[in-house]
C-alpha cells in the first residue's frame, strides 16, 4: 500500500475508523438507554399498539424534526435522537474514509467514498419519493 | 400486557437472538423480524425498521474490533458499498409499495436460503482463475496477518461480486437484515477472498448498507422508538456477550440448532404470508 502525505496509510485509517465506530455505537446506546428509562417510567403502564401500522408523528421522522423536538418529546424523542446518532455513525465512517483516502492522495477511492457518502445523505434526506 | 412487560419480553428475546447470532456466526437480525411479527403480532414495517437499527449497532460494534486486526479490506469494502447502498435504497423504496404478505414470503425464502447455505461444507476452491485486471487497476488486492506472516491474495470477478452485492443491498433494505448469506456468495465464491477477509469485510459493509435503508425508514415513520429501543439494546448486548464466550463454546451443535430454528421460522413466514395473516 502506498502511503503519501504525513504518514497516512490504510493501517492508520483502519485504526481511526475502529475508534470512531466504537465511540459512535457506545454514545448512541447510552442515549437510547437514557431515553428508554424515561419512556418506561412515564408510559410503562400503558398498552402497546403495534398490530396496525400508523406511522410515527412527523417530529420523529426527520433529522430536523428530531433535533428540534427531542428536548420536549421526553423519552421517545431522546430514544429517536440516539437512533439518529447510530445511523450517523456509519455515515461519519464513510466521511472519514473520504478524508483518509484524500490524505493518501488516492483519487479513485476519494471518488468511490464520495459516491457512497452522497447515497447515504440522499437516504437520510428522505430517499426516493 | 403493559408496555413495560412488552418491552421486557422484547429485550429478552432480542438479547437471546443477538447472543445466538454472534455465537453461531449467523447474525441475530434474521430472527428479530419473525419474532416481532409471528410471536408478538407487530406490523412488519415496524419490525423491519427496528431490525435495521439493531443491525447497524451490532455490525458497527463488531467492525470496530475487526478493522484493527487487519483482516478487513477497506478498498473492497468501500467499492462494494456503492452497490449495497444503492441496492438498499431500492429495497427500502420497494418495502413501501409491496404488500406485507409479499414481504413475508420473500423473508421466508431468504431465511430458508440462509439455513441451506450454513449447512454447506466450504470446500476449497480451485485456484486456477486468472487475476481480474479490474481488481489490479482498482488496487483491491491485499494481504492479511497469518501464522506464517503476511499472506497476499488477489481479488477476482469484481463485476459479478458487485452485482451480487447489489442484490444483498436490496434484501437488506427490504427486510432489515444484514444478508450475510448473499454476501458470502459474492465475496467467497465470486471474488475468492480468503474466509477471514470476506467475513470481516462483509461485516464492515453491513452497517453502511443498513444505514442507507434506515434513513428511508425513518422518513416513512417505520422506526418506532418504543419498539426499536429494546430491540437495539438487546441485540447489541447479546452479540457482545456472544462474541465474548465464542472462543470457549462448542458452537457446532448450537449452530445446527439455530439453523433449524431459522429454517422453521422461514417456513412459518411463508405460510403466514401466503394465508395473508401477516
Amino acid at each position: 500500500m502506498t502511503s503519501a502525505g504525513a504518514g497516512w496509510s490504510d493501517e492508520r485509517l483502519a485504526r481511526w475508523i475502529g475508534n470512531l465506530l466504537r465511540v459512535g455505537v457506545g454514545t448512541a446506546a447510552a442515549v437510547v438507554l437514557l431515553g428508554g428509562v424515561l419512556y418506561l417510567a412515564r408510559h410503562g403502564g400503558e398498552m402497546p399498539s403495534y398490530r396496525v401500522f400508523h406511522g410515527e408523528p412527523s417530529q420523529l421522522r426527520s433529522v430536523g424534526g428530531i433535533l428540534r423536538s427531542a428536548p420536549q418529546l421526553g423519552g421517545r424523542g431522546i430514544i429517536q435522537l440516539g437512533l439518529l446518532l447510530l445511523i450517523a455513525t456509519p455515515i461519519a465512517r464513510v466521511a472519514f474514509a473520504v478524508l483518509g483516502f484524500a490524505m493518501e492522495r488516492d483519487r479513485t477511492y476519494v471518488l468511490v467514498s464520495l459516491i457512497v457518502l452522497a447515497t447515504l445523505l440522499f437516504s437520510l434526506a428522505g430517499g426516493p419519493r | 400486557m403493559t408496555i413495560l412487560a412488552f418491552t421486557g419480553l422484547l429485550a429478552a428475546g432480542s438479547l437471546l437472538a443477538g447472543f445466538l447470532g454472534a455465537l453461531t456466526g449467523l447474525g441475530g437480525g434474521v430472527v428479530i423480524v419473525p419474532l416481532l411479527t409471528l410471536a408478538l403480532g407487530v406490523d412488519i414495517h415496524y419490525a423491519v425498521g427496528a431490525s435495521l437499527v439493531s443491525v447497524i449497532a451490532t455490525s458497527s460494534g463488531a467492525a470496530a474490533a475487526y478493522v484493527r486486526e487487519g483482516f478487513t479490506n477497506l478498498r473492497v469494502g468501500m467499492l462494494l458499498e456503492i452497490a449495497t447502498t444503492l441496492g438498499a435504497l431500492a429495497g427500502a423504496a420497494l418495502a413501501a409499495v409491496l404488500a406485507p404478505s409479499v414481504i413475508a414470503v420473500v423473508f421466508g425464502l431468504v431465511l430458508l436460503h440462509s439455513a441451506w447455505v450454513s449447512r454447506q461444507r466450504a470446500d476449497p476452491l480451485p485456484d486456477g482463475a486468472a487475476p481480474d485486471p479490474l481488481a489490479t487497476r482498482l488496487r483491491l488486492d491485499g494481504s492479511y496477518p497469518s501464522p506464517h506472516g503476511m499472506q497476499r491474495y488477489q481479488v477476482r470477478h469484481v463485476p459479478a461480486g458487485a452485482a451480487l452485492m447489489a442484490v444483498a443491498g436490496v434484501l437488506s433494505g427490504l427486510l432489515g437484515i444484514g444478508s450475510g448469506a448473499v454476501k458470502v456468495l459474492a465475496m467467497d465464491r465470486a471474488m475468492r477472498l480468503p474466509f477471514k477477509v470476506s467475513t470481516t469485510t462483509s461485516n464492515f459493509m453491513i452497517g453502511v448498507t443498513a444505514a442507507a435503508g434506515a434513513g428511508v425508514y425513518l422518513w416513512r415513520g417505520y422506526i418506532d422508538p418504543g419498539l426499536a429501543m429494546p430491540v437495539m439494546l438487546g441485540v447489541l448486548a447479546g452479540s457482545l456477550l456472544g462474541a465474548r464466550v465464542l472462543a470457549a463454546a462448542p458452537s457446532q451443535h448450537l449452530r445446527l440448532v439455530f439453523t433449524i430454528v431459522i429454517a422453521l421460522l422461514g417456513a412459518e413466514m411463508i405460510l403466514n404470508g401466503l394465508t395473508g395473516r401477516l
